[in-house]
């Protein structure tokens, strides 16, 4: 019993931030900080007529999109591999495409940073920041997809093989649909993760600002923290409705690959 | 040839591999040899003087500021992932022993959400949280139990702990709750059946099992964090600074990345050590597992 007062107060603890944001966000004051004064739906008006917002927002988006494509891609690459064949050096080389999961993120940044700037003489831009998302957002799509292809059957792709289908088609035809709900909920992972990163875009972003580097800007003047507060608020609305598919599908691949659901994919 | 790519299950496996391990090789290894190499390079005013040196190393070594750095850095990264762990544990704890089998994924699911949304405004909301008119301070003196706003949890290493242990908190409950989940359940029925109490089942029984999963939990937390600049640029004020803040100033400020690199690879340095003698110091409980 004490056990689960804890629990939820810890809960609680976890949520206590994401709790305040609405309350700033909606509050009539410039000031965040008690006591509230009143209700008002200026800030979210706001948020519609900052053109810098909006370029943001946009490059984000474009950032998030194309990294959760191409992170679910090789995600799927290295779950099939992981879980269908053995190959020399196995370990090896999965934990090598796991390693940014741990490594701390500022390396990252710096590291390809340095290969760009200093040593290739390139320019950074969205496409800096994409290879960056790339990297640390495969690891999870591998850990979300791994859920879906292991325990799955290599014997009905065999079957179709055996049907005259080529290996190809075998996938789409029969792998594939298989692992789909598992696919769209990495892309749904990615995509968030990408578009709230900011240790990492913070160093590569080019000329354009993505949205958490232009927030970051945002936070250094007080007269401008309301609307982040809005910003927020539609944020950790948009990421809770993309998480909660996420989810629900990740657990319906599991439930069509037939593995018992351990809970979670990290 | 394609059919000689595909013709052992070995090659096909490292075929299907190969597209993300390229991947990491060009996006992570290379980068990761290249800021080696860059560190022993200099900067020289606009360009980057290409000779080999140990300057930047000596540079580290010799001006105090930047043990300072570190040392704090390993004490709040020390810190951070032993509160964190601790006040896990319960929570993983509970979720794996107490709440029914078809609620799992459901509180797995709540402990995770808050992790992945707004990270830059989750931290900011410390601030409103532990500041001056905070909640904590404007609740603590509403209820009377103190009369001046408490000053020792903002800008300082305190309130670094604080956030960081908060944007953690899923990353050490998880490999728990893993561990947890494998213990065969029969061992602790077994350990009661033969007159032990449910306390030193626990402590004789269901902790030395769950050790796999807490080292996880301790390395998961512990190497990231040493990176993160963002908490002690918004919540440690000017003693609060960490080693990635000076990594983040060598490269965008003052425009010295080689030193920059140096001190990010020293700091990964001290990291992995840390990590392998607490690894290392831990084998026994970690043997006998695949």
């Amino acid at each position: 019993m004490s056990l689960r007062i804890y629990a939820i107060a810890y809960l609680i603890f976890l949520y206590a931030p994401i709790v305040l944001l609405p309350l700033f966000a909606f509050n009539d004051g410039t000031i965040i900080a008690f006591p509230l004064s009143g209700f008002t739906t200026k800030w979210f008006t706001a948020l519609t007529d900052t053109k810098a917002l909006h370029n943001a927002v946009q490059n984000s988006l474009f950032i998030a999109a194309l990294t959760s494509v191409l992170s679910t891609i090789l995600g799927v690459c290295a779950a099939r591999a992981g879980a269908m064949y053995n190959f020399p050096l196995k370990r090896g080389i999965i934990g090598l495409v796991m390693l940014p999961l741990v490594l701390p993120e500022i390396i990252v940044a710096v590291s390809l940073l340095v290969v760009v700037v200093q040593m290739l003489h390139m320019s950074l831009s969205n496409w800096t920041v994409i290879a960056a998302h790339v990297l640390i957002c495969t690891p999870f799509s591998i850990a979300i997809l791994n859920g879906a292809f292991q325990n799955l059957d290599p014997s009905m792709e065999e079957a179709a093989m055996d049907l005259g289908e080529s290996r190809w088609s075998a996938f789409r035809l029969v792998t594939l649909p298989l692992v789909m709900p598992g696919i769209i909920s990495s892309l749904l992972i990615a995509f968030t993760i990408s578009l709230d990163e900011f240790i990492i875009a913070f160093f590569l972003t080019g000329a354009n600002p993505t949205m958490p580097v232009y927030i970051w800007g945002l936070l250094r003047f007080p007269g401008s923290l309301p609307i982040v507060m809005a910003l927020g608020t539609i944020l950790v609305g948009l990421s809770i409705i993309l998480l909660t598919i996420a989810e629900i599908l990740r657990r319906r691949g599991m439930a069509r690959a037939g593995v018992k659901d351990k809970g979670s994919f990290l | 040839m394609w059919e000689k790519l595909t013709a052992t299950e070995g090659r096909r496996g490292l075929l299907m591999i190969s597209p993300p391990l390229i991947y990491a090789i060009l996006m992570l290894a290379i980068p990761i040899g290249a800021i080696v190499l860059f560190s022993f390079w200099t900067q020289n005013f606009m360009d980057v003087d290409t000779t080999f040196t140990l300057n930047n190393y000596r540079e580290i070594i010799e001006k105090p500021i930047y043990f300072a750095l570190l040392q704090r850095s390993l004490f709040v990264s020390g810190t951070v992932t032993f509160v964190t762990v601790i006040l896990a544990f319960p929570v993983a704890y509970f979720v794996s022993f107490h709440v029914p089998a078809h609620r799992k994924s459901l509180w797995l699911f709540l402990i995770t959400i808050p992790f992945w949304t707004s990270y830059l405004i989750r931290v900011f909301l410390w601030k409103v949280i532990l500041g001056y008119n905070g909640v904590v301070n404007t609740g603590l003196i509403n209820v009377g139990l103190i009369d001046e706003p408490l000053t020792f949890i903002l800008y300082n290493v305190n309130a670094v702990i604080i956030t960081l242990a908060h944007a953690f908190a899923p990353f050490a409950i998880l490999p728990i709750f893993v561990a947890l989940e494998k213990i065969d359940r029969s061992l602790l029925e077994a350990s009661e059946d033969l007159g032990e109490s449910k306390l030193s089942t626990f402590f004789r029984v269901t902790l030395p099992l769950s050790m796999p999963g807490l080292v996880a939990a301790v390395l998961i937390v512990f190497i990231p964090t040493i990176g993160d600049y963002v908490t002690p640029e918004l919540m440690g004020g000017a003693g609060g600074k960490l080693i990635a803040n000076m990594i983040q100033t060598q490269f965008l400020a003052l425009n010295n990345a080689p030193l920059g690199a140096a001190l990010a690879i020293v700091a990964m340095l001290c990291v992995a050590a840390i990590s392998l003698l607490f690894v290392f110091l831990n084998r026994r409980w970690l043997r006998g597992r695949s």
